[in-house]
């Protein structure tokens, strides 16, 4: 235990009662982390103070939200209008929940590609799925909060997907509603969890840390850290590195936040809701558009549903899905370039999603929603039978100190022969 | 016992989340008259929240119904699934052929389905008139009858109604002497 902790009096006090200190200190100061995490690795905290940020600003704008159908879209405009700084806190909340999402894609990504997924790290990659589809959630009832016409008919499409379950579909439905329509009781009970999700995602993302904790961070080149020489103590090294990723992240999102707030969203979401009368379309936020687009692409109501739901699930599976023992795709030639397919596949299928299901839309849609699941079904076990990595270097100390991963080849350990 | 205390302490929670008795009362039925409605117009009015499309058909419209129904381009061209009470479960699938009475909430998902009654134009060239859900996409004919190839599997909904004088309609309720429940509707 290092000792410049204990030397204050009222600190060591406490720490002999609730050890507090000695806890930071394990967590961060002793914490080993690899010497050689790139700029990738920046996006776990960014999402963790993204997830304050929301929170902090989210409790303030409960208190001058109003959760009545009749009263709440006024109530967000008041927040616009008369609130001090109320339209600084909506901007921040609102532009907030779309820089959440870029950054927990990044993240997401970031594992794919350097296989942070595998053994031992499985439970820490299904614990991050899982708040994934938490924050899905949370964002779908939060946007349904202003009851604009997006959020009204947001809520409608998406709650009834639930009418697809055989038999008890309807009953699920005017259970989720608690009424015949999308109407008061469902706002009511939205912001109510709209205000509890955001608080069990943060019991989620402290089991996510442990886990984390438990095995320490992967990193690029995917090898176990092999000794002291590989490791660096996060702090300051990579608390510095993640302000100073922090300071570049705030550039961006204060750049929407004050000169574009509106970019992101749409301006239907500012016709207050109107139960008889459909929008010309129905666009969910940005985020949501690749899963809208796979759901709109299949032409049955159930097997949709399925699809839909199903693209995130089979993350859950991705661990076992992938048969190779190498992580990163670094030493992987051919995973490498389908990693890259699948990103302009995810792109292709939010920007189907933005456009109405007609033409060659449609048939873009199906393809990539085959291709994306083509991807993980297919492509991850079979690749990675018959791939032949390239040669992984013996520790992340020889490759650094080398200069890069092409070196690499220096005393292998071949994964495959 | 342990599983029988647990579900009896969480039923309450659960049942909670249901339509409360005020939410069930508010859906009594409502009288609307139809004689101001002109062949060729549509009126909506709310009844249980839900829009309640009533549509004069013209002599034209009617014909194109039966000749819609040998093409095989309707996914239940008889209503043979539960979408409607049984004295509408024919080939105008309404009580008087000119009035179509609809539950306008696509069976897809929940949208409003627009009427585009004039043939052909932005919906192509074969395009018999009709409803289009701007959602996803559905189509329905002038008796909301639903289309093969489109994402919603059902016919649109007619609700319970009847004419309690000639051109007074009542939505809500059935012709005397029959028991129709709109919760015997597989979908709405
Ligand atoms: C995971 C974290 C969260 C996400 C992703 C999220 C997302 C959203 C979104 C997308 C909106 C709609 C913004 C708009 O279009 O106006 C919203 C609104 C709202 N949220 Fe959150 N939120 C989060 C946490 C919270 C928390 C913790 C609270 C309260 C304690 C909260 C309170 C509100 C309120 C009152 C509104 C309505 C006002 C408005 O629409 O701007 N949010 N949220
Ligand atoms: S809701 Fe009508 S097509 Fe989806």
């Amino acid at each position: 235990m290092a000792a410049p902790v204990k030397q204050n009096k009222l600190i060591r006090w406490i720490d002999h009662r609730l050890p507090v200190f000695t806890l930071m200190e394990h967590e961060l100061n002793e914490y080993p982390t690899p010497k050689n995490l790139n700029y990738w690795w920046n996006f776990g905290s960014l999402a963790g103070i993204m997830l304050v940020i929301m929170i902090f600003t989210g409790v303030f704008l409960a208190m001058a939200y109003t959760p009545q159908k009749d009263l709440a879209f006024d109530s967000v405009e008041r927040i616009m209008r008369e609130v001090n700084y109320g339209w600084l806190m909506r901007y921040i909340h609102m532009n907030g929940a779309s820089f959440f999402f870029i950054v927990t894609y990044i993240h997401i990504f970031r594992g794919l590609y350097y296989g942070s997924y595998k053994t031992p790290r499985e439970l820490l990659w299904m614990l991050g799925v899982v708040i994934l589809l938490l924050m899905m959630a949370t964002a779908f009832m939060g946007y349904v909060l202003p009851w604009g016409q997006m959020s009204y008919w947001g809520a409608t499409v998406i709650t009834n997907l639930f009418s697809a379950v055989p038999v008890v579909g309807n009953a699920i439905v005017t259970w989720l509603w608690g009424g015949f329509v999308v109407d008061n009781p469902t706002l009511n009970r939205f912001f109510a969890l709209h205000y509890l999700l955001p608080f069990v995602i943060v019991g989620v993302v402290m089991l996510h840390l442990a886990a984390l904790h438990q095995h320490g961070s992967n990193n690029p080149l995917g090898i176990d850290r092999k000794g002291p020489q590989d490791s660096i103590p996060f702090h300051p090294y990579y608390t510095i590195k993640d302000l100073f990723g922090l300071g570049v992240f705030l550039l961006f999102y204060a750049a929407f936040v004050f000169f574009w707030p509106n970019l992101l969203g749409d301006p239907a979401n500012y016709i207050p809701a109107n139960p008889l009368q459909t929008p010309p379309e129905i666009v969910p936020e940005w985020y949501f558009l690749p899963f809208y687009a796979i759901l709109r692409s299949v032409p049955n109501k159930l097997l949709g549903v399925v699809m839909m739901f199903g693209s995130i699930f089979i993350l859950f599976l991705l661990p076992w899905l992938d048969t190779s023992r190498v992580r990163s795709a670094t030493f992987r030639p051919i995973y490498k370039w389908f990693f890259f397919v699948l990103i302009v596949d995810c792109v292709a299928l939010g920007i189907v999603g933005a456009h109405r299901p007609e033409g060659i839309w449609v048939v873009i849609g199906r393809i990539a929603t085959a291709y994306y699941y083509f991807h993980f079904l297919l492509m991850m076990p079979f690749v990675g039978w018959f791939e032949r990595p390239r040669p992984l270097p013996t520790s992340i100390s020889s490759a650094v100190l080398k200069g890069g991963g092409r070196l690499a080849g220096a005393g292998a350990t071949m994964e495959k022969p | 016992m342990g599983a029988i205390g647990t579900v009896s302490a969480l039923w309450p929670f659960f049942a909670s989340l249901s339509p409360a008795r005020d939410t069930i009362a508010a859906g009594a039925p409502i009288d609307v008259d139809v004689s101001t409605i002109k062949p060729g117009q549509q009126i909506t009015v709310v009844w249980r929240g839900h829009p309640i499309f009533i549509l004069h058909r013209t002599p034209d419209e009617l014909k194109m119904l039966q000749e819609a129904k040998d093409t095989g381009l309707l996914r239940d061209p008889d209503s043979q699934q539960p979408q409607q009470p049984s004295y509408a479960a024919n080939w105008h699938r309404s009580l008087k052929p000119e009035h179509l009475v609809l539950i306008g909430v696509c069976t897809h998902l929940g949208c409003i389905p627009r009427l585009e009654a004039a043939p052909g134009g932005d919906l192509g060239a074969n395009w018999p008139g009709g409803y289009f859900c701007p959602c996803h996409g559905s189509k329905y004919d002038l008796a909301g009858r639903v289309f093969n190839g489109v994402p919603a599997p059902l016919n649109l909904p007619v609700p319970p109604y009847n004419y309690i004088k000639d051109n007074l309609m009542r939505v809500g309720e059935n012709p005397p002497g029959i028991n129709f429940e709109i919760s015997e509707i597989e979908q709405i």
